[in-house]
């Protein structure tokens, strides 16, 4: 089946304001078989085509233009006619599983849906059917499975099912709209292969929309990039990635994030607009005694009524020495972030310690707790909830001040805001202005400019970037490493990214299911990885720079990963 | 390329001609009210009994009752006893409910939890039952309203504040303010009230809609303000005797009533939608 898209525009039409354009100038042709991701930072466009492709964009917004499907302009359909068209000829998968399904529904009767409005069959072949999907997509015991509750099953099996009920009418075209994007990188790298084993042997097309270009990478055999509504450059994966003509294309893949050993590279995206003084000798260990010491902290969950007893954390040690980065990686529900709570004084442990300059903080009284927390503070992963929207951004940099009986006041405080903002790249100006006028970005900048004001010596940052597009990502972890160097400022630094965990920690620890399975240099951890999970978190990352793994034509000496 | 047609504006029902409406009928009640304290057309005490009973625009605005008091002029007097007795009881049942209701939020466990008891034994009282009870106790009279009316509203604020502060209380700069030091007070007057203020201001809107459908009830069983005060609930008592002959000694108060809480209705619906970021984008 073969799709031809020529979007001449997309407009936002408000009441009493002139049409916004929102998208304009997108073509693009799939024939039967082939694989097109577009790629692009948030607020490019890349989702509205999908929306228009399918004609479901909201009634506001309209879409001008031809999307031939096998010589019929879908643009000409009646909604009655495009419901035909939906499911049955384009299906469609959609980023997060979890609103995607029905709560409500059993998995096999949504499965069974679709085929029982495109296909003329029965109740119980209609079962049947949704059965062999269900095994299809590798669900496990999926003959018990099938009568679950999306809730029952976890993130992973969920897309699995999305992608059983988009395929389920038998469409000639699949369009992804970040379809791992909620997903960790194993069962990514898990979905992706599915995914490109099922249109390979089902001769579908898919057009798959990511933010992520490892993930494209692995995929698509053509890439469209998009930026502010416009097409960038269109070709072969491999040219556009490997040689990107466009500027655009050329910053964005000079913004991922890669290892220090091209520190080149990292300078060359600015930090922010202070001099650069990354070169400046890094602060000396004194007598190599260490900043923060956790020792076999164990954090568990539970009721002591129904016996039930979660190990958030089991038994995690390790220390930071000042000036330097300690990075956690691990996926979700490895306990990361509760570890951060713990080593935060937040959470207490169940058992072990945490030592701030050799200070146990748990043994400390609350008064004493607060003087020692102003050597620490925190930086959260959603700069939209972690800044008051009802305060102005001079306020909530201020606010780490407000126990601290050496703080400067009145002018000298003004003046103090004023610097701190500089430091981390904004106006002095912006104190008076409030969080909503920033972007995502920026608010983190904001975020980071309230947890260093009060000089401490440890900055726990969770997620930090996670909520970023990669470029502004860039800029972030670039004035982390910089703020390092210049205050020899220490961080732990949670993430689930690798790529962006090597790139700015100096120490790191994997961790998997409660506890550190590997610990130690940066490079060292990531270069020459010793537990299998560490491997196996390598080699589902997503990179820009290996062959399209997922899917058809795979390179034979690259076998390993086919049919499972 | 834009035509003329697209670029006029449009006239109409506008997205927020419901708050500029409600804000517009409450306004103008609140002005009479006030204007009460100053001029009326005639006394509205004084007795004048070869007047009575004369229909609307015979003798005064609206007519007269059966004592011949002029009825525009009890109205006027009556808003502005309706709309105090409310806004007090709702004002005692915001500070006394946000307090509560906040309270709970910030400490959570078993104080929580028997905040929120209270607040359930408090809703099973109707404000009436509360009103006899209180009048018992102290007589009948304004400061009765005020109470029986306040006491039910509790509750209410108790649940929206509870419920709005502990979404504040899940969002990061909560806990950014707990490792600056900040105590669950110190978070609560800082980050947690100014950010539910807005639900705040809705539902205490609407509560004064409900109060004075209330408080109306409450002086047409005479559990309110003792006479001669004039009140809009005990002037649809008096009418009743008189239905047949002079409807619109009935009619008049009910449609006061009616226009009042359908404006602060109005302006509490339109309110909510224009202080919530999610419906839509504000100007």
């Amino acid at each position: 089946m073969t799709i031809e898209v020529d979007i001449g525009a997309i407009r936002l039409h408000r009441p009493r304001q002139e049409p916004a354009t929102l998208v304009e100038n997108v073509a693009f042709t799939i024939p039967t078989g082939a694989t097109l991701g577009i790629v692009g930072e948030s607020g490019s466009g890349k989702s509205l085509m999908a929306l228009a492709i399918l004609g479901l964009l909201p009634k506001e917004i309209r879409a001008e233009g031809r999307v031939v499907l096998d010589g019929v302009d879908l643009m000409r359909l009646s909604e009655h006619q495009l419901q035909h068209v939906r499911g049955a000829k384009i299906g469609m998968i959609f980023q997060e599983p979890m609103t995607a399904l029905n709560p409500a529904m059993r998995v096999g009767a949504q499965i069974a849906e679709g085929l029982l409005r495109h296909k003329p069959i029965g109740g119980a072949e209609a079962r049947a059917e949704a059965l062999r999907l269900l095994e299809r997509v590798r669900i496990p015991d999926a003959r018990r499975r099938i009568d679950a509750y999306p809730h029952e099953l976890s993130g992973g099996q969920r897309q699995r099912v999305g992608i059983a009920i988009a395929l389920a009418p038998g469409p000639g075209l699949l369009i992804a709209d970040e379809p791992t994007t909620a997903l960790d990188v194993t069962v990514q790298a898990e979905v992706l292969d599915l995914l490109g084993e099922l249109i390979a042997e089902l001769s579908m097309s898919l057009l798959i929309i990511s933010h992520d270009l490892g993930v494209i990478a692995s995929i698509s055999e053509r890439t469209l990039v998009m930026n502010a509504g416009k097409c960038m450059e269109q070709g072969e994966t491999e040219r556009v990635l490997r040689r990107p003509m466009h500027p655009y294309t050329q910053k964005l893949i000079a913004a991922l994030p890669r290892p220090a050993k091209d520190k080149a590279a990292n300078l060359a995206v600015a930090a922010s607009p202070i001099e650069t003084s990354a070169l400046l000798p890094r602060a000396k260990l004194l007598d190599g005694s260490f900043l923060v010491e956790v020792r076999d902290v164990e954090s568990h969950y539970g009721r002591r009524a129904d016996q039930t007893l979660t190990k958030a954390v089991d038994g995690v040690s390790f220390a930071i020495a000042p000036g330097t980065i300690f990075g956690i990686v691990g996926e979700s529900g490895c306990g990361k972030s509760t570890l951060a709570r713990v080593v935060m004084g937040l959470n207490r442990p169940t058992r072990g310690q945490v030592l701030f300059e050799g200070e146990d903080i748990f043994a400390k009284s609350r008064s004493e707790l607060l003087r020692l927390r102003r050597g620490f503070q925190m930086v959260f992963q959603d700069p939209r909830g972690s800044l008051d929207p009802r305060q102005s951004v001079g306020r909530i940099v201020a606010e780490p001040l407000f126990l601290d009986p050496d703080a400067p006041r009145g002018k000298a405080r003004k003046d103090l805001i004023e610097e701190t903002l500089a430091s981390v790249g904004l106006q002095p100006s912006d104190a008076d202005r409030r969080p909503h006028e920033f972007s995502g970005g920026q608010r983190q900048r904001i975020a980071i400019a309230r947890a260093i004001i009060g000089r401490p010596k440890l900055i726990v940052a969770d997620e930090p970037v996670s909520a970023l597009d990669v470029s502004v990502q860039a800029q972030v972890l670039n004035l982390i490493m910089d703020l390092r160097d210049r205050y020899g400022l220490a961080f732990l630094f949670i993430s689930h990214s690798l790529a962006v965990v090597e790139m700015i920690s100096d120490r790191v620890g994997v961790m998997y299911r409660g506890n550190f399975v590997e610990t130690g240099p940066a490079h060292e951890v990531f270069n020459r990885p010793v537990h299998a999970y560490t491997k196996k978190l390598i080699d589902a990352e997503p990179r820009i720079d290996q062959p399209r793994k997922h899917g058809r034509a795979v390179p034979s000496d690259e076998g390993t990963f086919k049919e499972s | 390329m834009t035509s003329l047609a697209e670029a006029a504006p449009r006239f109409g029902i506008g997205p927020r001609s419901g708050l500029l409406l409600g804000a517009g009928i409450t306004g103008a009640f609140v002005g009479i009210a006030i204007l009460s304290q100053f001029w009326t057309p005639e006394l509205p005490t004084r007795m004048h009994l070869i007047n009575k009973l004369k229909p609307p625009l015979v003798a005064g605005i609206a007519g007269t009752d059966a004592f011949g008091r002029d009825i525009f002029s009890m109205l006027m007097v009556g808003a502005w006893n309706s709309l105090s007795i409310s806004f007090l009881s709702v004002l005692m049942g915001l500070v006394a409910g946000v307090a509560l209701g906040t309270a709970a939020a910030a400490v959570r466990g078993w104080i929580e939890e028997a905040i929120m008891r209270f607040a359930d034994i408090v809703f099973a009282f109707p404000a009436l039952i509360s009103a006899i009870m209180i009048a018992a106790l102290i007589g009948a009279g304004q400061l009765t309203a005020v109470l029986a009316i306040g006491i039910f509203t509790i509750p209410v604020f108790i649940r929206v504040s509870r419920g709005a502060a502990l979404r504040v209380w899940a969002l990061d700069f909560c806990v950014a303010a707990q490792t600056a030091g900040k105590g669950r007070l110190r978070i609560t007057i800082d980050h947690v009230l100014p950010n539910i203020a807005g639900a705040l201001v809705v539902q205490a809107t609407i509560q004064i809609g409900l109060a004075i459908l209330v408080e109306a009830g409450l002086s047409f069983l005479g559990l309110s303000l003792p006479p001669p005060a004039p009140s809009w609930g005990r002037m649809l008592s008096d009418a009743q005797t008189y239905l047949s002959q002079a409807p619109w000694m009935a009619i008049a108060p009910g449609v006061t009533i009616a226009i009042a809480v359908l404006g602060l209705n109005l302006l509490g619906d339109g309110l909510r939608d224009w202080l919530d970021p999610r419906s839509g984008s504000q100007a």
